[in-house]
């Protein structure tokens, strides 16, 4: 069954700017899809139509079978929870612990008041430490994130996405601001994650050799437009050309596709 | 190239014409108002040499002391309560206002203008409307403080939170916080040092405004000194204006180091 589905959806800023128009996909359960395009193309707000932290203008989109669009608050915090997302920026609580960011993917399972005083249980705790374990942050637990470095402050972002336990992943340009040896980490963190938990993941990225490395398949958006949908073999240098509107020698990449 | 060196050409000219400009505001506004730069500077001299001559304490002055000690407590401590209670109730104006929290953007307008309006009427001007309902008491005081500090703050904290805040607000979001969870778990620590570092500044500010206040509204320090000046005691109130600078200087120095430790 399909666990993300988007229907026909278009997204228009101030009543002039269309970033989307007429999108359709469907995720199946456990893929790892990434999503390529040039800046401004529609990446960023595809993925945050999924979880409505951007109301769309038409069209439909289902998680898991429900209608986000049709959604109260309450359903949709509840969709929430059941999706982590991890950003380019790390987004953490820069002057909290390791470990409060870490708990913070439980929140939205949490009363008002637990969440807002910052109550969590033993277990809760422990699954936190596990997480960071997993993500060889151990000895950072009770450091301030302030103090971590990049590869660090993002694999802090993840263990906060799967302390959600959620059933998809979305990831917003998350090595965009890592240098090539994070990077690798944090993308084998994520495939491992995908791999193990059967999570499915939805990726921005502006380097298509990484994509076409992880990924089983890729969407090229631009203009707001789908303009490619398949696997990474079927993804030739035309076609990437026509992702980002370049022509021959226009692009830094290695990336090896079919002529 | 060419372009770039009219760039270059083109911003002498503009560099010229604003000196220019500004010297001519200068002294056409010298020449309305019959303001002389020379004459005021002249005066300096002999402005010094009348407070080098009038405002030494005296013995009257010494014996003064422990009154004038306990009205400066007096107006500290109102000037901090003023400034915490005005903070709080900016904290949670400033949460309906600014674009992290994304109430409704009409309503955050408001909370903007709102705010401005408060901010922009001098305190002074707040305390002599307030005297009106309120007589000459430390109340109107107190609300012409509360007044000005409140919208001056709502505007400092909507930035802060606006600026440190709205990426960690973003994800705490995404993983289903409702409102509650994100002001407590995200704002308040990610700008809790914003936020101190202005109540801080403000708490200085208005130690210096209630002072000016006090003397339309008839009470604390203001007052004191604004008595000793009219009964031409100089020297009792030249010991209070000491007394001002040092206890100013104290807080800045009290200031700083707390903004150290939290940081």
């Amino acid at each position: 069954m399909a666990i993300l589905k988007f229907e026909n959806v278009s997204k228009v800023y101030d009543n002039t700017t269309k970033a989307l128009n007429d999108i359709s996909f469907s995720l199946e359960e456990g893929e790892f899809v990434s999503i390529i395009g040039p800046s401004g193309a529609g990446k960023s707000t595809i993925l945050r139509c999924c979880n409505r932290l951007i109301d769309i203008t038409e069209g439909k989109i289902w998680f898991d079978g429900k209608d986000v669009t049709a959604m109260n608050k309450k359903e949709l915090r509840a969709v929430r929870t059941k999706t982590g997302m991890i950003f380019q920026h790390y987004n953490l609580v820069e002057r909290l612990s390791v470990m409060e960011n870490v708990l913070h993917g439980k929140l939205g399972q949490k009363s008002t008041l637990a969440g807002m005083a910052g109550i969590y249980s033993e277990e809760e705790k422990l699954e936190a430490f596990n997480i960071l374990r997993g993500l060889d942050l151990a000895d950072q637990t009770y450091k301030r994130c302030d103090e971590l470095s990049g590869g660090q402050k993002q694999r802090v972002g993840i263990a906060r996405a799967i302390m959600q336990q959620p059933k998809l992943i979305l990831c917003d340009e998350p090595i965009a601001s890592l240098d090539p040896k994070s990077s690798k980490v944090i993308m084998d963190h994520l495939s491992n994650i995908n791999k193990r938990d059967n999570i499915t993941c939805l990726v921005n990225l502006h380097q298509v050799d990484v994509a076409m490395k992880y990924s089983k398949r890729i969407i090229g958006v631009t203009g707001g437009r789908i303009v490619f949908d398949g696997p990474p073999e079927k993804l030739d240098i035309k076609t990437v050309h026509k992702i980002y509107q370049s022509n021959d020698s226009d692009l830094i990449t290695d990336v090896k596709v079919g002529a | 190239m060419k372009k770039k060196e009219n760039i270059l050409a083109v911003r002498k000219v503009t560099y010229a014409v604003v000196a220019a400009v500004i010297a001519l505001i200068y002294f056409g506004a010298a020449y309305i108002t019959e303001f002389k730069m020379s004459e005021g500077i002249a005066a300096f001299p002999g402005a010094f040499l009348w407070i080098a001559e009038n405002l030494m304490p005296d013995e009257q002055a010494i014996s003064r002391i422990p009154k004038i000690l306990s009205k400066l407590l007096e107006t500290t401590l109102l000037s901090v309560a003023v400034t915490v209670f005005a903070a709080v109730c900016a904290f949670l104006f400033s949460l309906l206002g600014t674009r992290t929290t994304k109430i409704n953007p009409i309503i955050g307008k408001a909370v903007r203008i709102v705010a401005a309006f408060f901010r922009n009427v001098p305190d002074v001007v707040w305390a002599m409307l307030l005297m009106f309902s309120f007589g000459q008491n430390i109340l109107t005081g107190f609300l012409a403080l509360f007044f000005t500090t409140f919208g001056l703050l709502t505007r400092a904290f909507i930035e802060t939170i606006d600026e440190v805040s709205s990426s960690c607000v973003e994800a705490l979001n995404a993983t289903g916080a409702n409102f509650i969870q994100c002001v407590f778990q995200g704002i308040i620590p990610s700008s809790l040092t914003g936020i101190v570092s202005w109540v801080l500044y403000m708490i200085e500010t208005n130690i210096r405004s209630s002072t000016l206040i006090g003397m339309l509204t008839a009470t604390g320090i203001g007052y004191l000194f604004d008595m000793y000046y009219k009964m031409l005691q100089f020297p009792s109130a030249g010991l209070i204006v000491l007394f001002m600078v040092i206890l100013v200087i104290v807080i800045e120095g009290i200031s700083n180091k707390i903004r150290r430790v939290i940081m």
